[in-house]
């Protein structure tokens, strides 16, 4: 776990969060054939509110954020992102997916592109931008996300590290308006979780809607302004991250804690 | 301290790797003689190549070329090759019963041939792709004749078709289903009422012609070209829908994909060919001539296309589904994610299983020969009955095998420097 990140201060100068809802959850129900996977979730997050959900493996954290974008199908309840409920219309479906950026923890760059192309693509064939502004957006992103000199390399070319990087960088050419991160530092090597976690910062900085599935303690402590735990598709407790990890309620929540953050 | 605690003080810099023996005698040594048991199959197997040689060379460098009849080559030398045949009837082998004095055409359009396959191998030449896309009509002038504007109406309708959606999206409607669809309907009207009149009225003022040659007379390598670049073009789209079609969610177009490539896959060709050449006319409307070229072409594109729905499907299974994934969060369609992501890395993944299905079907055009069309395989027969050639067997289908192989070897080398070009993880 990188502690270390917590002793570092961030500007949280811009890092408001409004009263408008961007996301909302409500009674939400899944399935895996009859393996019931979320269970009756209630979730409301506010434009500019950062989240961390954690829990064990299996609990259902990844679905939810999944069913977000609908990568998930959920079965019952709903789901309102930005206004636009997610049904099987595939208007909808498209429309929310355009505004909502996901990064995924096996990095899932396109292989056969460049880098600039895996960041031009999208705003080109969805967003209809012109090829040159495209260029310029994807260009400005990797500057922001410090690796603008492997603009013509491929992936495969490329760190752990560098390939997540890009990976947000291609969620951000899209300018979505809220950014869904899974697991995205779980594969990588220790000494490259940083510099993806210090671009997730600098987002966070800036004021994004960020929902970040992660085991990655530090950077809840110092980033987030609500930790949720999950477990056997439920959420079990969800609080203030100060609270949450100094003054943990549910017995369930103690021994997660006790298990990740004892060694 | 511990016995082994140790700190490095000064780093090791890089160093040459230590010399091995250079050179072709260096290179002998360590690839051919590296054992004894080596060396052994190294001789043997120079020994082997030595026999396999030491007739054929003699035979096919010594071989007759002016002799009049294979009599005639037995009596000046029985021991070597009587190539003779080929000086004879070489005409024959590249163009069969095509008329003499219009050998011309189908040498023109061989020559076209390469021309418009160059802007589709080679992405620098993409400018010229144009000229991929007459290249069929012309093709088909060039072959069968008859005047140019029933092949060019086809290209007008099409043209046609498209500028109608062009115009159509710039307008008021925004849904592009509908206008594809208007401009499907036109595009119909168009064939169905006004593509008659205006082909007669467009042969009557610009009068190009050819004589027409009937399909029959198709033959040779020509027809094997016909049959197989046809089918390789034809079968390679049809091969990616129903690959898509049977990963479909769509139950309905599912079942149809799985039925036709189970069944395709389960019959021989021969059969198919068969069907294509008695069958079909019992069910079509009595006194439709479907011509014979074309249907042979049908079968073996759907018969190959079903080959290549498999070899695609392969490709698309070896995906990892963080690519679909990845495309839908970022808000592409269905069919643009296929496009731009799923369909390049699965063909890529393809390609030797592609370029054998092409070299396949390629080889299998001599199959129809069965169904007394003369490829090279069926003219064999045709000039062993000749008194003058009869009993000659191996200077003709060596001939045929080397034309046959230096088409199938080029594509094998074409897919190897492409998978070489495509390579993007080093």
């Amino acid at each position: 776990m990188s502690e270390n990140n917590s002793a570092e201060k961030i500007d949280k100068a811009k890092m408001n969060i409004t009263d408008e809802v961007a996301i909302r959850i409500s009674d939400m129900n899944k399935w895996f054939g009859t393996f019931h996977v979320l269970r009756d979730i209630n979730l409301e997050v506010k434009r500019g509110e950062r989240i961390v959900v954690c829990g064990p493996s299996g609990s259902g954290k990844s679905t939810l954020i999944r069913c977000i974008n609908r990568l998930e199908e959920h079965q019952k309840g709903s789901i309102v992102v930005d206004g636009t409920e997610l049904t099987t219309d595939l208007k909808n479906i498209d429309k929310i997916r355009s505004e909502v950026g996901m990064v995924f923890q096996h990095f899932n760059l396109f292989p056969h592109l460049t880098t600039l192309e895996n960041c031009t693509l999208a705003p080109i064939w969805v967003r209809e931008t012109p090829e040159k502004e495209a260029k310029e957006i994807a260009m400005e992103m990797l500057e922001k996300v410090k690796i603008p000199e492997q603009a013509n390399k491929y992936p495969g070319q490329l760190s752990g590290g560098q390939q997540q990087r890009v990976a947000i960088a291609r969620s951000l050419c899209m300018k979505p308006r809220i950014m869904l991160f899974d697991e995205v530092t779980s594969a990588l090597d220790p000494e490259m979780i940083k510099e993806v976690l210090d671009t997730m910062i600098q987002l966070a900085e800036e004021g994004m809607t960020m929902i970040c599935v992660t085991h990655e303690m530090g950077f809840a402590r110092q980033v987030a302004d609500r930790v949720i735990f999950m477990d056997e598709g439920q959420i079990v407790e969800q609080n203030e991250p100060e609270s949450f990890f100094n003054n943990p309620q549910s017995e369930r929540t103690k021994l997660f804690l006790s298990q990740i953050l004892g060694h | 301290m511990k016995n082994y605690a140790y700190v490095r003080e000064k780093s090791i810099p890089p160093s040459p790797p230590p010399l091995i023996e250079v050179g072709v005698i260096g290179w002998i040594r360590q690839n051919l003689f590296s054992s004894w048991f080596n060396s052994f199959l190294t001789l043997f197997s120079l020994y082997f190549i030595f026999i396999c040689l030491i007739d054929f060379i003699p035979w096919a460098w010594g071989g007759h070329w002016n002799a009049k009849s294979l009599r005639e080559c037995m009596d000046l030398d029985p021991n070597v090759a009587c190539f003779s045949v080929l000086a004879a009837r070489w005409e024959q082998l590249l163009f069969g019963l095509y008329p003499a004095d219009q050998y011309w055409r189908p040498t023109l359009t061989f020559v076209f041939l390469i021309l418009s396959i160059i802007p589709i191998l080679f992405p620098k030449f993409f400018r010229y792709f144009w000229f991929s896309v007459i290249y069929p009509g012309l093709a088909i002038w060039l072959l069968w004749g008859g005047s140019i504007w029933s092949i060019a109406i086809i290209y007008i309708g099409v043209l046609l078709g498209v500028a109608s959606f062009t115009v159509l999206s710039k307008g008021v409607i925004r849904s592009t289903s509908v206008n594809l669809t208007l401009s499907v309907v036109i595009t119909l009207l168009f064939f169905l009422f006004l593509s008659s009149t205006l082909t007669g009225f467009l042969s009557y003022l610009i009068p190009i012609s050819l004589p027409f040659v009937e399909s029959l007379r198709m033959g040779g390598f020509t027809l094997s070209l016909i049959v197989g670049i046809s089918g390789i073009v034809a079968s390679f789209p049809i091969g990616i829908l129903l690959a898509l079609g049977r990963q479909s969610n769509l139950p309905i177009i599912k079942m149809i994909c799985v039925g036709f490539i189970e069944f395709i896959r389960g019959v021989p060709l021969i059969t198919l060919l068969f069907v294509a050449s008695v069958l079909l006319n019992y069910f079509l409307p009595p006194g439709t001539n479907f011509d014979i070229v074309l249907r042979v072409v049908i079968m073996v594109t759907l018969f190959s296309a079903a080959y290549m729905a498999e070899v695609i499907r392969g490709g698309l299974a070896g995906l990892p589904l963080g690519q679909h994934e990845a495309s839908a969060s970022l808000g592409l369609t269905y069919w643009q994610s296929q496009r731009l992501i799923i369909m390049p890395q699965a063909l890529k993944i393809s390609i030797p299983g592609i370029v054998n299905t092409f070299i396949g079907l390629f080889k299998d055009t001599t199959l129809v020969s069965i169904i007394s069309l003369r490829d090279p395989v069926g003219l064999a027969s045709t000039i062993r009955a000749d008194t003058k050639w009869n009993g000659i067997y191996w200077e003709l289908y060596i001939a045929i095998g080397l034309m046959f192989f230096i088409v199938c070897f080029g594509m094998s080398q074409y897919s190897q420097y492409l998978e070489r070009k495509l390579q993007t993880d080093k």
